[in-house]
């Protein structure tokens, strides 16, 4: 960068990232920032209209969502959860990096960051896998035979099973909450590796790593709809 | 907790400044991130631990609230919400929740109130 020899009263000329109907820097990071924010509110939106469903139904459903949920892995869910806190962290050491201008550590932790991206899609994957050797994806083909919660203490002749319609509908949602999130992580994947190859050509600076900080602030609330579906797919309905 | 103890043996590539003055930007440290790291998997681990427990309705209570707890320390800290100049982003973020809430609560204050269903 040639930030020392800038004329200072010329800013359109100190930074080559400076669009000309932006007075300065930082109004033009202000504007991209607030953008991020607001299409996350939206995104906050999205989500909620699933979470919304899920909840009327699960009112609904008790039971037999408590019988749908209980399949479910909670190992596997639990390590993903890790997984998507340990990229979080990576992408905060990312923006770290960019901000102190160190070009390889940006690229290094874009790039981890791009590797538990995977690694929790693989894990996704399998268990996606599992649901459809189990016949629990929602489609012609479901079955399900499910004791209802805490069935199972009762005497063989006593005990009931879940409504398989019902259950199906648990997975109608599992599939859809899970999968638009996984979406969100294949994008925010994608989205990582165009910037650690730009990250690798040295676009970004201490003075202009926008795109940096705003896909970490998309990769985050990615994160952050996970902290909510994980116990409300996974946890809540295992003590009964 | 220094800004120059770098999480990671790379060297700086640029020979620039170490703090651009121009830009009032938070830069968090290595320490403060992984001391927020360190409190998310603390959480996943009570959360989980807690699941296995019967607790009746408060099961649900439990886990969503770690679960708003770890968001809260996602947007604060790690969306650097808590150290931004600009007021805008948290009016985005209230704006937000509160969205959410009127979603939620008047959606479910009609269906668990038709009582004659």
């Amino acid at each position: 960068m040639h930030t020392s020899q800038a004329a200072v009263d010329e800013p359109a000329h100190e930074n080559p990232a400076l669009l000309h109907h932006f007075a300065t820097e930082e109004q033009q990071k202000n504007a991209a920032s607030l953008g991020m924010w607001v299409f996350l509110a939206q995104e906050v939106m999205f989500f909620g209209g699933m979470f919304c469903a899920y909840l009327v139904y699960r009112y609904k459903y008790f039971a037999d969502f408590g019988s749908a949920s209980q399949q479910l892995d909670i190992k596997l869910g639990a390590t993903n959860t890790v997984v998507l806190i340990c990229s979080s962290l990576t992408v905060v050491l990312g923006v770290r990096a960019a901000q102190l201008g160190k070009r390889m550590a940006l690229v290094f932790w874009l790039v981890a960051t791009i590797f538990l991206g995977l690694v929790f899609l693989g894990i996704k994957a399998d268990e996606y896998a599992e649901k459809f050797e189990k016949h629990h994806v929602p489609g012609a083909s479901f079955s399900y035979h499910e004791l209802l919660p805490s069935q199972e203490k009762l005497p063989e002749a006593e005990r009931q099973y879940a409504d398989p319609h019902h259950a199906e509908m648990y997975f109608s949602l599992y599939f859809a909450m899970t999968g638009m999130h996984a979406l969100h992580m294949v994008i925010g994947v994608g989205l990582f590796g165009f910037l650690a190859y730009k990250a690798w050509r040295g676009k970004y600076t201490p003075e202009y790593y926008t795109p940096i900080e705003n896909a970490g602030l998309y990769w985050h609330f990615v994160d952050i709809v996970w902290i909510y579906l994980f116990p409300l797919l996974y946890l809540i309905d295992r003590h009964r | 907790m220094s800004d120059h103890k770098s999480a990671s043996g790379h060297t700086s590539e640029h020979a620039s400044t170490q703090t651009p003055e121009h830009i009032s930007e938070h830069i968090s440290s290595v320490g403060s991130s992984v001391a927020i790291w360190l409190a998310l998997l603390a959480g996943t681990g009570i959360t989980v631990a807690a699941a296995f427990i019967d607790l009746g309705p408060f099961n649900t209570i439990v886990a969503l609230t770690i679960a708003t707890i770890k968001a809260t320390l996602v947007i604060l800290f790690f969306m650097h919400v808590k150290y931004t100049h600009e007021k805008l982003t948290g009016l985005v973020v209230v704006s937000a929740i509160f969205w959410l809430f009127i979603l939620l609560a008047l959606s479910m204050a009609d269906y668990t109130t038709r009582l004659w269903r």
